[in-house]
């Protein structure tokens, strides 16, 4: 009789006792939680601006947090102009900007941290070696729709687009001076990768990627070729020296000279410990 | 004996607690689902206000950056790419339930369900990488570009048809013995037997089955995105390339900004509508049903 009666207490309290005991580790953690919110407000940066930054900056402000502990790297988007106009205001600490700055903003405080460089890539196995600003111009706008017509093959150009608001797409139209409404494009991708894939599967596809991305993918047997731009080689050297013609700086401007914690942060954001992490954003690292 | 009115309390104490946490959890899971639909609401809220409601179906196209917002055509891409998905996959399934429940040998039976499990279990970014590096040239190698609506369907198909053949088997295997037992008895043909015993008594599980793999296909994004070329446009045949609204979503919501994000999550409003009204449709359609077979 007694043991099955204790049979039926027992779970129900077990049941309470656990319930008290999760209630225990979720004030835990709130409370470990807050401290650390608490803590990180001691030293803390705001960064705002270009889409195209914000996630490499993102990525060193993680490690930048790391390294010293108690700061706070606040990264946000909106648009290089955004951070322009935030810096300018006193909004932000940085603004991220990933054009080269027009002659009124030349009063800010600009350090390059990393290039961005996009190449046109093609199938290994199309014998296209060359094409003009013009010709590629006329390939994206539907005016041009078989390879024989730039000297290769008699087929149809699957022409490979970047799907609406990315930086690349962004640059490309740019550089170009082509609005996207006037682009037909056959398939259009979201990243890199998916662009390089779709192009290494149909010989022929014409597309534009990242360089970094691109001559990495090339050396390892991906079935691509990086197309010359006005006869400069896509590579991360010109893209570095700043002699590809389809490359920007990202830059990180501020209002006055960064001292104390900014002027750390910018040391630490041009300084070869944050390589890996432009890299891996398909970057390349400023020299 | 001391214990025992504090036994019978407890008894009943541990009853109200088991019934109050059960009403607390099915209202937190409840009111999830509200939470999601007030959070969409709230997020297309500003597009709504300055676009109108008007301007995702009468736009002239949908290009974000120069503030035009169509939807239409993505909402065509997701129909489409969904129907005949469907239309494949349900007659595969079914069929492919009654051949392991009535027609294999033990053997072919569970080698061929295990393989159906497995399909299954794939991630369905790894439908969609093999959909790009073999599929999609195999149909450009037939019609240009290759990534296409086609692709999606057949990339679609794989993924519901595992859904839709498990839980078809699962129905048939729940159908009493004796009403096999009757069947045979009456002298009944394995094949008639089927379409005039089986199939009609596991109607629910057949819907269910093909309800399962409808919301599985409309909600599909990744594989979906990587094999049908993504470019918006109502597709006018098999080949041409679509984009979904979960597609446009995946593809757009990390670089959108003011009213382009906004406008995203009108798609996504959208889609939550397409599958409210599904799901309607196929509860009244089941309960028609059910009430036809009781009559």
């Amino acid at each position: 009789m007694k043991t099955a009666i204790l049979e039926k207490f027992i779970p129900s309290l077990l049941t309470r006792l656990k319930l008290v005991a999760w209630l225990g580790v979720f004030f835990f953690f709130v409370i470990v939680f807050s401290q650390t919110l608490a803590e990180a407000s001691q030293g803390k940066l705001v960064i705002t601006g270009s889409s195209t930054m914000a996630p490499l900056v993102s990525e060193i402000g993680k490690r930048f947090e790391r390294l010293h502990p108690g700061t706070r790297i606040d990264v946000q988007t909106g648009g290089s102009s955004r951070g322009i106009a935030d810096t300018v205001n006193g909004l932000a600490d940085f603004g991220m900007v990933s054009r080269a700055l027009k002659p009124q903003e030349h009063a800010l405080h600009g350090a390059t941290i990393a290039q961005d460089g996009i190449t046109i890539i093609l199938h290994q196995d199309n014998p296209v070696h060359d094409l003009s600003n013009e010709q590629i111009k006329a390939i994206y706008t539907g005016a041009i729709t078989n390879w024989k017509s730039v000297g290769g093959p008699d087929a149809p150009i699957t022409v490979v687009n970047k799907a609406e608001g990315r930086s690349t797409l962004e640059l490309f139209l740019q550089y170009f001076q082509l609005s996207n409404r006037a682009i037909r494009a056959h398939v259009i991708i979201g990243d890199n990768e998916q662009g390089i894939k779709t192009v290494a599967a149909n010989t022929h596809a014409i597309g534009y990627v990242s360089v970094g991305t691109a001559q990495y993918d090339a050396t390892h047997e991906v079935p691509i070729r990086l197309l010359s731009l006005q006869h400069i080689p896509a590579t991360l050297e010109t893209v570095q020296n700043g002699t590809f013609p389809l490359s920007r700086p990202l830059t990180l401007v501020s209002k006055t000279p960064p001292t104390g914690l900014a002027q750390t942060f910018i040391e630490f954001s041009r300084s070869s410990a944050v390589h890996d992490l432009i890299l891996k954003q398909y970057f390349v690292p400023h020299p | 004996m001391i214990l025992s009115s504090n036994n019978i309390s407890s008894h009943i104490h541990s009853d109200r607690f088991l019934l109050w946490s059960l009403r607390f959890l099915t209202l937190a899971s409840g009111s999830l689902l509200v939470l999601v639909m007030i959070f969409l609401v709230h997020e297309a809220w500003p597009a709504f206000q300055q676009l109108g409601l008007a301007s995702f179906f009468t736009d002239a196209a949908w290009y974000p950056t120069e503030n035009l917002y169509l939807l239409t055509p993505m909402l065509w891409g997701t129909l489409w790419a969904t129907l005949g998905s469907i239309m494949l996959a349900a007659p595969f399934g079914i069929l492919s339930a009654l051949f392991i429940q009535y027609y294999a040998p033990p053997f072919l039976a569970i080698g061929y369900r295990r393989l159906i499990e497995l399909l299954a279990g794939i991630p369905s970014v790894v439908f969609g990488l093999w959909g790009l590096v073999v599929l999609v040239p195999l149909i450009a190698r037939w019609q240009l570009p290759g990534p296409s609506l086609l692709a999606g369907i057949l990339i679609l198909f794989l993924m519901i048809l595992p859904t839709i053949t498990l839980v078809v088997q699962a129905s048939l295997a729940q159908i009493p013995v004796s009403v096999i037992h009757n069947a045979t008895a009456l002298g009944l043909s394995r094949w008639s037997m089927i379409r005039r015993v089986i199939l009609p008594t596991a109607k629910a599980g057949l819907f269910t089955g093909i309800f399962l793999g409808v919301a599985r296909a409309l909600g599909e994004t990744m594989a979906i995105l990587m094999v049908c070329g993504n470019v918006v446009q109502t597709p006018s045949h098999l080949f041409d390339p679509i984009r979904t609204l979960t597609a446009n979503i995946a593809l757009e919501m990390a670089y959108a900004l003011g009213n382009h994000r906004s406008a995203l999550f009108v798609g996504g409003l959208l889609l939550m509508g397409m599958v409210v009204v599904f799901v309607m449709m196929a509860e009244g359609f089941r309960h028609r049903e059910t009430y036809a077979a009781t009559k």
